[in-house]
């Protein structure tokens, strides 16, 4: 099992969900996030000043597959949620040791 | 099905309702043919009176909303808190001392010197209530707390609650009440030193002497705000952030511009009791200057928000919802001497001059969060010397200098203005240096950077939420 992890822009976390649930994930977490990359923050005017808002506002999106599922995945958010610009986000991949469902106890891939 | 028949099951309730109704309202048709058809001028004149003073009152919740959408989230109980603290303080002390001094009988023209508590003037010479000094005097006391509400967004998120606790008490027992009775006090008793300049020389031409102009308090009520505010901010000196080491202004963002926007929708409101109410009287005038009073608003808003498009680059919101302020307390001294097409000249100079104010101050290392000392300080001296120049006697009764009243009203008015900073700065320099050096005036680094909510109320305005802010 993999967990995949999607730092995104905000306003494309609908499309995402979409598309995830047409290709049967059946669940996944979401955190509001603030963070930078290459995008470096952007401008903001405040009575007549300029500053840099450092910290963009993202999403975090983690959701955990099978493994074969990976690629999939991978190419679903890239589809979903690219618009071309800088500021687009990143996938990390982890691999997952275990998984409990918590009311059932049921483990691994049950589990998911 | 089941909707329908419980909306059919409403019909006969209201048929009782309305059959009920009817039947009582026979009666009350007779009685209002013995009715008389008019207002007395004394009833119209007190409801009147008595409406814009809770609109004045309204204003409370305004400059509220502005001051706490202006500053950041971690101080948003502690500003809540100040305004709520200052129109209580304010009211109490209003009625025991501030009063008296402001509208008492005024023997030398410098305060007054009786009416504390109302006493001697709540009853007429019968020993019946005299109601129109009820009137006045609600109204008088939402004009002083406006006032002393002024100077919080002034010294924002640094001030001591204890320190502005005293503040407020002396605002409006003494610093209001007298400069307002050097220009008010003849709307109640003999009058002020600033109503009759003829022992100056400055008389019209039947040979009376000129009285200072400001009819609704540009000078009485928003510079004495300002003017306060200035001398607090320069004694607490600026938030920590606010300048970098090279002493560059640095932005502190606002939490909730939305919330400030609301508040100056509800000042702008306001102002329609703060201006037309200033006749105190029910009668045509009200009606001209509400027409004064909008126009000068809409025109400060537009010329701010042009002025920051030109200047830097965008429309911008804290600077359009300044100026429609700016124009509002620029046109509150002139409201009932000009002609709309001058209220709005005086409200466009008004918006772009608050723009360069607000830089000014910044510049200068006066640090005032929400733009009070430019709203109220530098429109209230732009729109009392205003008056002096675009005056009209069809209007007023006064011509100013454009209408060929000569010099002599505009240096009244120029008096009048300087009288106002040297007493009022003067005065609140001294007592916040006082409670500098005796209890101390400003809250302690640490608890300035976890911020006023925590460090004065042990509390938090938006408990659920993460606050990430400087």
């Amino acid at each position: 099992m993999n967990k995949i992890e999607a730092i995104i822009r905000p306003h494309k976390l609908d499309e995402l969900r979409t598309a995830l649930e047409e290709l049967g994930v059946t669940g996944m977490t979401v955190s509001e996030v603030r963070g930078f990359g290459r995008q470096k923050g952007h401008h903001e005017l405040y009575r007549g000043r300029e500053y840099n808002v450092a910290f963009q506002p993202k999403i975090k999106v983690e959701i955990v597959i099978k493994e074969e599922t990976t690629e999939k995945v991978i190419d679903l958010v890239r589809s979903s949620v690219n618009t071309g610009q800088v500021g687009d986000g990143k996938i990390f991949i982890y691999p997952i040791a275990e998984v409990v469902r918590i009311r059932t106890g049921e483990r691994s891939q049950e589990a998911l | 099905m089941f909707y329908r028949s419980r909306f059919l099951s409403c019909i006969p309730l209201v048929l009782i309702t309305v059959i009920l109704l009817v039947g009582m309202a026979q009666p009350s048709f007779a009685q209002e043919e013995e009715a008389p058809s008019y207002v007395l001028q004394d009833d119209g004149n007190l409801l009147w009176t008595c409406i814009a003073a809770f609109l004045v009152f309204w204003m409370q919740a305004g400059f509220a909303m502005v001051e706490c959408g202006f500053t950041r989230a971690k101080n948003a109980v502690n500003i809540i808190m100040k305004n709520l603290m200052d129109f209580s303080i304010g009211s109490l002390v209003f009625w025991l001392i501030g009063f008296g001094i402001m509208f008492g009988y005024n023997p030398f023209g410098f305060f007054g010197t009786d009416g504390f508590g109302l006493s001697g003037y709540d009853v007429n010479a019968d020993g019946s209530t005299n109601y129109w000094t009820y009137a006045f005097w609600i109204f008088q006391a939402v004009f002083a707390a406006t006032a002393a509400t002024i100077v919080s967004g002034a010294v924002a998120e640094r001030m001591k609650f204890s320190a502005y606790f005293i503040y407020s008490i002396v605002v409006t027992a003494i610093i209001y009440p007298v400069f307002g009775s050097w220009a008010w006090n003849g709307l109640f008793s003999g009058g002020g030193w600033l109503e009759d300049l003829s022992w100056l020389g400055f008389t019209d031409s039947n040979g009376d002497g000129l009285c200072f102009i400001d009819f609704a308090g540009s000078t009485v009520v928003h510079s004495v705000g300002a003017w306060a505010g200035l001398a607090g901010a320069i004694v607490l000196g600026p938030r920590i952030g606010k300048y970098s080491s090279d002493k560059r202004p640095q932005v502190i963002p606002g939490h909730n511009i939305p919330m400030a926007a609301l508040g100056v929708f509800i000042l702008w409101l306001g102002w329609f009791g703060f201006n037309p109410g200033s006749t105190t009287t029910l009668g045509g005038d009200l009606a001209v200057i509400a027409v004064t009073t909008n126009l000068a608003a809409a025109a400060g808003s537009v010329a701010a928000l042009i002025t920051a498009w030109f200047k830097f680059g965008k429309p911008d919101a804290g600077m359009a919802l300044n100026g429609a302020l700016a124009g509002l307390v620029a046109i509150t001294a002139p409201c009932a001497n000009v002609s709309p097409l001058f209220a709005i000249i005086i409200g466009l100079i008004a918006g772009t001059l608050v723009v360069f104010a607000v830089l000014m101050f910044e510049n200068f290392g006066v640090d005032d969060p929400v733009g009070a000392i430019s709203v109220h300080g530098v429109c209230g001296a732009w729109g009392t010397l205003s008056a002096g120049l675009f005056a009209q006697e069809s209007f007023g009764g006064v011509n100013g200098l454009f209408f060929g009243g000569g010099i002599s009203q505009v240096i009244v008015q120029i008096i009048g203005i300087l009288a106002c900073f040297v007493w009022t700065f003067g005065i609140a320099f001294l007592m916040f240096k006082i409670i500098d050096m005796t209890m101390g005036l400003r809250v302690s680094e640490q608890e300035e950077m976890e911020g006023l909510d925590i460090g004065e109320h042990g509390a938090s305005a938006y408990s659920d939420f993460t606050i990430m802010a400087r």
